[in-house]
């Protein structure tokens, strides 16, 4: 068994459970409620796959005013919600309680409104994020935020994590990208925050509701700003001899004016695996490759690319490849995007997410893998180079219990490290109940205290998405 | 410092003083005026405390990082100081905070960086890169409590715990006093040029801008302003040419600005664009965009910032000028206006408001009379609901209500 805790089950709700099941029922006739358990396992889980927990039902509404009388229903009857999108959480963001209805937004996914001269959209939060640049890409437009689940995950859920993605350097991520939401509170109030405007009136409520885990309200309908895809985009790969060299050229980069729309890094085994099961070329002789994508016209990029080229020389590059073709930016794609696959082919692993200043990359490679060789894992590193957002992947044998409690001890580890050096415990898969516990290691009690205020400000019987983001004992001490 | 906050002007120049001061004052329920250097002190409602806290002492850059894209600075160190600092590694604060100092009366580049993201004040590439608060990474303030907080962080990617830096940016110091901020900053734009049409009405004008932003060529500066208003630029052609004058910017290296240009203005054609400023004159030309140049004159006319959307702006401002006579700035292809209105008691409020209510959007009044600003509601009143939250956002930030209260609303 897992060693993350859940919060104790109020045993009243589940004594009263099927009452309270007919009375949401008969309450919201339009919603979908799966109450049978079959029905109920789809939604065990999230992406992190090794915590699961039956919830007490799931329901699926298609209308704000149905998420409205839900609410204010479990409000009234002190039941706790879990809000979900498509369940990609990496954190175990949507985590079901055995307690807890899960308030599942899948089927509320249209389009609303699409307006390409001010260049915003407003849509429902089920939307899958790669939905809504499919609904503009005919136009030449797109949604900036990219992260590696979107043609799966939804927008609702973006919104929640405050998502981000490979092209975030230069596009910023979810926060940055949305304009306004409609949201639910937990007393069933129905509010618009921002809207198609530029700027909000009064106080930013926007930027405390993206990235709070669903634990503020529930996000109905989201307006996001769109923007104009480049005329065209290519990589260049480039393969060094050491850690060092491949992060110090990341800097020099940075340094020279340039911001690539995508810079990133894989280690040696990382290079390995995904070559043997992607045969993209990658160089095999290397300890690290960089892969640099830069946008423009034809011309453009060539300037660019060859201005990254003359700067890499200076780091002893083993390999320079600049893409000049369509097919050659796939083949250099490939291995960078079959290498999470390919791990999953020869091991399971438990993906990390901490960020980290760029200087300290090299050291903080070299203690990652001296912290992995202690608790006698393998380590694979592929991650985003220009915002220092690391993604270690320890390879650990899932159905083996033991490993799994020493693997998220050696994540957690890693996670202390990454803060250490000036950087943060999650850049992009948020705390969920992953993390909750090491908040302690980038907060201090008033830190917590004051973001805790808030989610009470909100919902003071802590009744939605309860058991995330804040170390149970400090709930217990509100 | 033991017993009550004595009445008058502190500057503490370490943290803990600050924080000791602000719980003091608590204490004593003492309601203080937060500011850095007091450039935007007669932006809001008048409101007299006795006491003023300033970060004007808190004024170090912390930290700086060029191959990192990230400046930690404390609240009270100075705008202009920032700037040269980044200038001197070639990058710059991708944001282009507007200056409001010249047009409130003070000389440029006086702000504090505090000031700027207590305020969100962001400038015309904002369309392009994002707002002042967008570049926010990290945040320690005071509440009003007297407790030390910190959000955020250094690093470019934070999704740990909610983003109160970001929640806090844009309060003006209504919740909290920032002692320190780090920020996401961008390598300079080498090269930039300006494409300029002349005598376009609003409605053709903000046409021009929205198709310019909905090019690839990352378009960072919409301009439009209303005949006379560039009469104090310093180029000739523009200040000389008795029209409304429509401008866009394109930046990028050398080469590469020249193609965004000249892909642009072929695009454009159907606008005449007339005029086109290389690299020099354009960074003339933004700069006294960002200075507000046209609003430094007519120091007695109220100002008015005006956000709505691109489209229903110029439809916006007909109808308020069929009332009153204004004279407007757009930016962001029309999703902010500078709207300046004649010195009527009102300074236009009911007419802009009314307006607002009709067409959607909201607006704050930067500059007018205290006795003006006493009498009419200076930032865009919210519906009952958003009030309500925002009254307990402010409890839960500073319960005694210390923190520049009625700064922004009565209620908070």
């Amino acid at each position: 068994m897992s060693h993350i805790a859940l919060p104790s089950p109020d045993r009243t709700i589940l004594e009263r459970r099927n009452d309270l099941l007919k009375r949401l029922k008969k309450l919201v006739p339009g919603a979908i409620l799966i109450t049978d358990e079959e029905g109920r396992r789809t939604f065990e889980t999230d992406a992190l796959t090794a915590y699961r927990c039956l919830p007490l039902a799931v329901v699926l509404p298609e209308s704000t005013e149905q998420v409205s009388a839900i609410l204010h229903f479990c409000h009234q009857n002190k039941i706790k919600v879990v809000p979900r999108g498509a369940g990609t959480s990496l954190a175990g963001g949507a985590l079901p309680l055995e307690d807890a209805i899960v308030l599942c937004l899948s089927r509320m996914s249209k389009v609303l409104d699409i307006d390409l001269v001010n260049r915003v959209a407003r849509v429902e939060a089920g939307i899958t994020n790669s939905g809504i640049t499919d609904a503009v890409a005919n136009e030449g437009f797109f949604y900036a935020p990219d992260p590696s689940s979107q043609i799966a995950c939804t927008i609702g859920g973006n919104v929640a994590t405050n998502s981000g993605g490979a092209h975030c350097l230069k596009y910023g991520v979810t926060t940055n990208n949305v304009l306004g939401v409609r949201i639910v509170l937990m007393n069933g109030e129905v509010l618009d925050i921002g809207g198609p405007e530029l700027d909000p009136p009064g106080y930013d409520f926007l930027a405390l509701i993206v990235g709070s885990e669903g634990q503020l309200g529930v996000v109905t309908e989201v307006t996001v700003r769109l923007f104009k895809a480049p005329e065209g985009a290519r990589p260049m790969l480039i393969g060094f001899g050491t850690n060092e060299s491949a992060g110090a050229c990341v800097a020099a980069i940075i340094a020279a004016g340039i911001v690539p729309v995508a810079l990133e890094f894989m280690d040696r085994p990382a290079i390995h695996v995904s070559e043997q099961f992607a045969a993209a070329g990658y160089p095999l002789d290397v300890e690290a490759i960089l892969i640099v994508e830069v946008q423009g016209s034809d011309d453009e990029i060539d300037t660019l690319l060859e201005k990254i080229g003359q700067i890499a020389e200076d780091f002893n590059p083993l390999t320079i490849r600049m893409s000049q073709s369509e097919e050659e930016s796939a083949k250099i794609w490939k291995g960078r995007k079959a290498a999470f696959g390919a791990i999953g082919q020869i091991s399971d692993y438990y993906c990390i997410d901490g960020v980290i200043p760029l200087s300290k990359l090299p050291k903080a490679l070299q203690d990652i893998g001296w912290i992995c060789r202690r608790y006698r894992f393998d380590v694979a590193n592929i991650f985003h180079a220009g915002d220092g957002n690391l993604h270690p992947l320890i390879l650990y044998d899932a159905n083996d219990p033991l490993q799994l409690e020493r693997v998220e001890l050696c994540g957690a580890e890693i996670l202390k490290l990454c803060v250490e050096l000036g950087g943060c415990l999650t850049g992009e898969h948020g705390v969920g109940i992953e993390k909750r516990e090491l908040m302690h290691a980038q907060f201090s009690d008033a830190d917590l205290t004051q973001q805790m205020r808030i989610k009470a400000m909100f919902d003071p019987d802590w009744l939605l998405n309860p058991g995330k983001v804040f170390p149970l004992e400090e709930r217990g001490a509100q | 410092m033991t017993g009550p906050m004595r009445v008058g002007f502190h500057a503490p120049d370490a943290v803990e003083e600050l924080a000791h001061l602000v719980a003091e004052a608590a204490d004593t329920r003492t309601p203080i005026e937060v500011m850095g250097r007091g450039t935007k002190r007669e932006v809001g409602r008048p409101v007299k405390y006795g006491t003023v806290l300033s970060t004007e002492n808190l004024n170090a850059v912390s930290l700086y990082e060029p191959s990192e894209l990230v400046l930690v600075a404390q609240a009270g160190a100075p705008l202009a100081q920032i700037e040269q600092l980044l200038a001197d590694n070639e990058q710059e604060l991708p944001f282009e905070p507007v200056d409001l100092g010249p047009a409130l009366g003070f000389g440029p580049g006086q702000a504090t960086i505090g000031g700027v993201i207590a305020t969100n004040i962001s400038g015309s590439r904002r369309i392009h890169s994002g707002s002042a608060r967008d570049h926010v990474l990290g945040l320690e303030a005071v509440n009003g409590r007297g407790e030390t907080i910190r959000s955020g962080g250094r690093v470019m990617k934070n999704v740990t715990g909610y983003d109160l830096a970001r929640g806090i940016s844009g309060s003006w110091g209504t919740l909290a006093v920032m002692t320190e901020i780090a920020l996401k900053v961008l390598p300079a734009q080498r090269e930039m040029r300006t494409i300029i049409c002349f005598g376009l009405d609003d409605q053709t004008a903000v046409e021009a801008l929205c198709l310019a932003l909905g090019t690839p060529f990352e378009v960072s500066g919409t301009v439009h302003m209303h005949a006379g208003l560039a009469e104090q630029f310093s180029e000739a052609e523009i200040a000389g040419s008795g029209k409304s004058v429509t401008a866009m910017r394109v930046e990028n290296f050398p080469a590469s600005a020249r193609y965004r240009s000249n892909r642009l203005k072929h695009m454009l054609q159907a606008y005449a664009p007339a005029l086109e400023l290389d690299t020099g004159p354009s960074r003339i030309f933004w700069n006294e965009v960002r200075a507000l140049r046209m609003f430094q004159r007519r120091m007695d006319h109220p100002l008015w910032r005006i956000s709505t959307q691109a489209t229903i702006a110029p439809k916006l401002i007909a109808a308020v000028s069929r009332k009153i006579e204004v004279r407007a700035l757009y930016d962001w292809s029309g999703g902010l206006v500078w709207l300046e209105t004649p010195p009527i008691s009102d300074a236009g409020t009911v007419e802009i408001r009314r307006t607002l209510a009709e067409f959607g959007g909201h607006a704050t009044l930067i500059r007018a009379d205290a006795s003006v600003r006493g009498a009419i509601d200076v930032f865009q009143p919210l519906d009952p609901q958003l009030m309500a939250l925002s009254t307990a956002l402010k409890q839960v930030f500073d319960p005694v209500g210390i923190l520049n209260p009625g700064r922004m609303y009565p209620e908070i």
